[in-house]
């Protein structure tokens, strides 16, 4: 804080010359005074409850004899041993791997995908436009849980009306909640959430670009493939990028889906994703102070992952704006 | 991340609601006004049977706070217990749940209230799981769920099959079932019941859990449950019992076109069949659980849930009455059964309430005489201080047997839940053996 402070004071010095009196107040004390609400809200809502779950993941409950009555259970300090289990749990490591196989299916497909309608949408040919947008987005207005509950119904064979047509045609489809098929199962259901944010924030981008520089390319004899490729997709990188840290971010954090579709199929763990794991740790197993553990663990990857990503890309995405 | 935050929105609803207990608990027990209870429960209507006992009793005036089911209000409970306040007098709590809640120091022990002059009511297999074999008394049980046999009538005499009576009969059964119709099974192996395959490894004569002296023994990977486990990884490694979760919309499909011909479930069935099934009203028949031994009969439960007070009541004496009237009294057991559609654990009182059968079984006038001989068989069952690691890891390691469609692979699930079960205890302190 003095180091924003500092500069505040400075320029202020030229000011209390004019203004007089009141400029300390007005200065330095209104602006806090203004920023006080979001201080508080962030101190409550977000620091509070990351520092009380650092507190948690140091501690553990010790039970003595047979566990019973009164005073049987305490909670102790337990230094690094949750992390400890944490690192050391293969579930964890499993539930990291299965993850980013999810990923590697899901952001590529989604992001392109996105990029190719709103590439569409924005091309000058494209009639029902707005219709359009409006359908690819509004999937995306559809809760997680609920959507998941949808597709679930249409990936079990016996009441889906998908696997009612194959069976017509008599073709043998194989389940996809199966375990060779859940992942695929479970990245469409996010693709299909997923694509209409993505394809908005890139289309809104490509709507800011000013159109005299596709009229030039248009001069210089470009096609609309080329406009696109050569042109637009450069001037909305730092977009894409946006995008796909959000993407990352989520994909390490998915939870909704594989726990709403895990009652319907033998293929899905309680452990599948590092959030199911912690779900599952804290509140089936009773065991919070690992849980807290097996969190920060999480955050703090999702932080690594998300700034190694920028640095790698920030410097092709954004250096041209330099 | 997201979890960590609603951790701390538990602790700070918590610090709110302790406030807010604290201040209601002085206004409300005072010496002049009546006593006022607060009751976690969710079963359904269950205000309606409070609602004759406040009639009654206007020193003692009971509050019923609906809670979501079983597994939600005893984690709030626990998070109540944690924080020192913020927890009902009493709560509904199932028969599996009360050691975790006992090692938790969260249930008052009713036995200095006089409930031990209720004991004859109940069967000692109920009455052993609300002392865990102890001179306390942590609950009054309220309804149980013995196992029972349920099956379509009209396919087994359609294709000329006898109910099966033993597990050999069932297993024939099921190959005649499928090899008439690849699309019909007898039944489904469900990975996602822990309750279900516990109650069939109970009718087997395990008890995954014991005490002996001041150590707890695991004791899952024992004969009775391999048997149950190999049993039904045989079936499911032929290909004549299904391997996919009960409760799922394809399965209430099968229920409801015939292609899931029966169903081992509780006494309760007839109320999800009606929910689930209900074009198939009165083609179904229940019979006893198909047997490992026909001169020693036996079953397990599936289900069943108790009344407790918690260490937290100003007025555990008064809950305690509450809590036996609730689940003993004629009026109050009749009022049970007819408006919260339970089984009542008091044999007598059930016996006298539970005159016609449930209108979806209206076929089988004899339904609950059927009902009361099995209850009479349940096997007794130890639960543990962890019986929800036990049955997370059954979910874990059962669905994968299940997708592996093999014998050696339900073997191998047993050993694992064993495993983690008594991994979980040690780190925890428990002395295990």
């Amino acid at each position: 804080m003095t180091v924003t402070e500092a500069p505040v004071a400075t320029r202020s010095s030229t000011p209390t010359v004019r203004r007089g009196r009141g400029t300390f107040r007005s200065r330095v004390l209104v602006p806090y005074a203004m920023l006080a609400p979001g201080i508080i809200l962030f101190v409550a809502f977000m620091a509070a409850p990351i520092v009380y779950t650092l507190f948690l993941s140091f501690q553990k409950t010790k039970v003595s004899g047979l566990g019973l009555g009164s005073g049987a259970r305490s909670t102790v300090f337990a230094g690094i041993d949750n992390y400890v289990t944490t690192l050391t749990n293969t579930e964890f490591g499993a539930s990291v791997g299965r993850v980013l196989v999810y990923g590697f299916i899901l952001i590529p497909l989604m992001l392109g995908l996105a990029l190719l309608f709103a590439l569409l949408l924005d091309s000058r040919r494209t009639r029902a436009a707005g219709f359009s947008r409006t359908a690819i987005f509004l999937p995306y207005a559809v809760p997680a849980v609920i959507s998941s509950l949808l597709w679930g119904f249409l990936y079990l064979p016996a009441v889906s009306p998908f696997y009612f047509v194959f069976d017509k045609l008599g073709w043998d489809v194989p389940s996809l909640l199966s375990s060779g098929g859940v992942t695929f199962a479970i990245a469409n259901i996010a693709l299909w959430g997923g694509v209409g944010f993505n394809m908005i924030v890139m289309y809104t981008s490509l709507k800011s670009v000013p159109s005299d520089i596709y009229e030039a390319a248009k001069l210089d004899g470009a096609s609309e493939i080329q406009i696109a490729l050569r042109i637009k997709v450069p001037i909305i990188a730092p977009a894409i990028v946006m995008t796909a840290l959000f993407s990352m971010v989520a994909t390490l954090q998915v939870f909704a889906e594989p726990t709403t579709l895990r009652p319907l199929t033998n293929s899905l763990s309680t452990s599948w994703s590092p959030l199911m794991l912690v779900y599952r740790d804290a509140f089936t197993r009773d065991d919070i102070y690992s849980a807290a553990a097996t969190s920060i663990v999480i955050a703090l990857v999702t932080f690594a992952f998300s700034f190694l990503f920028l640095r790698v890309v920030q410097k092709r995405a954004f250096g041209q704006e330099d | 991340m997201r979890t960590s935050i609603r951790v701390g929105a538990v602790a700070m609803a918590t610090a709110a609601a302790l406030l807010m207990s604290g201040c209601s608990a002085n206004t409300g027990g005072g010496d002049d006004g009546p006593v006022e209870l607060n009751y976690w429960a969710w079963a359904p209507n269950l205000e309606e049977v409070v609602d004759i006992w406040n009639a009654e009793n206007p020193d003692i005036q009971v509050t019923v706070q609906k809670q979501d089911g079983g597994d939600p209000a005893i984690t709030k409970l626990l998070t109540a217990i944690k924080a020192g306040s913020g927890a009902p007098d009493l709560i509904q709590a199932e028969y599996q749940k009360i050691p975790t809640l006992v090692s938790s120091d969260a249930l008052a022990d009713l036995s200095e209230y006089g409930a031990g002059d209720v004991q004859d009511a109940f069967a000692d297999g109920v009455w052993d799981s609300v002392t865990l074999g102890s001179d306390a008394i942590y609950a009054i049980p309220q309804d149980s769920g013995p196992m029972m046999f349920f099956y379509r009538a009209d396919i087994l005499e359609q294709l000329g099959l006898a109910v099966p009576t033993t597990w050999d009969e069932y297993a024939d059964v099921a190959r005649a079932v499928h090899a008439a119709d690849p699309a019909k099974y007898l039944g489904t192996f469900s990975s996602n019941d822990a309750g279900w395959f516990t109650g069939m490894a109970q009718q087997a004569g395990a008890s995954w859990w014991g005490i002996d002296g001041e150590a707890w023994s695991v004791d899952i990977a024992e004969t009775p449950t391999e048997t149950v486990a190999g049993y039904w990884g045989g079936l499911v490694e032929e290909g004549v019992i299904d391997n996919k979760p009960m409760y799922t919309p394809e399965w209430n499909a099968g229920l409801n076109n015939g292609e899931q011909v029966g169903w081992l479930s509780a006494v309760w069935a007839p109320g999800v069949l009606g929910g689930n099934a209900a074009d198939t009203a009165g083609l179904w028949k229940a019979a006893p659980m198909p047997q490992w031994d026909v001169d020693a009969p036996a079953t397990g439960n599936w289900g069943g849930s108790s009344t407790a007070v918690t260490t937290q009541s100003d007025h555990p004496e008064e809950a305690a009455k509450f809590a036996t009237w609730l689940n003993t009294d004629a009026e109050a057991v009749q009022a049970l059964v007819t408006t919260a559609g339970i089984y009542p654990a008091d044999a007598e009182q059930a016996k006298a309430a539970l005159t016609s059968p449930p209108e979806f079984f209206s076929n089988q006038p004899d339904f609950y005489e059927v009902a009361a001989e099995v209850a009479d068989t349940v096997s007794p069952f130890t639960y543990g201080p962890n019986v929800n690691v036990a049955y997370s890891a059954y979910n874990d390691e059962f669905a994968k047997a299940a997708d592996a469609k093999t014998q050696s692979a339900f073997l191998d699930a047993v050993t694992a839940m064993q495993k983690i079960t008594t991994d979980d205890m040690k780190k925890s302190g428990f002395t295990v053996e």
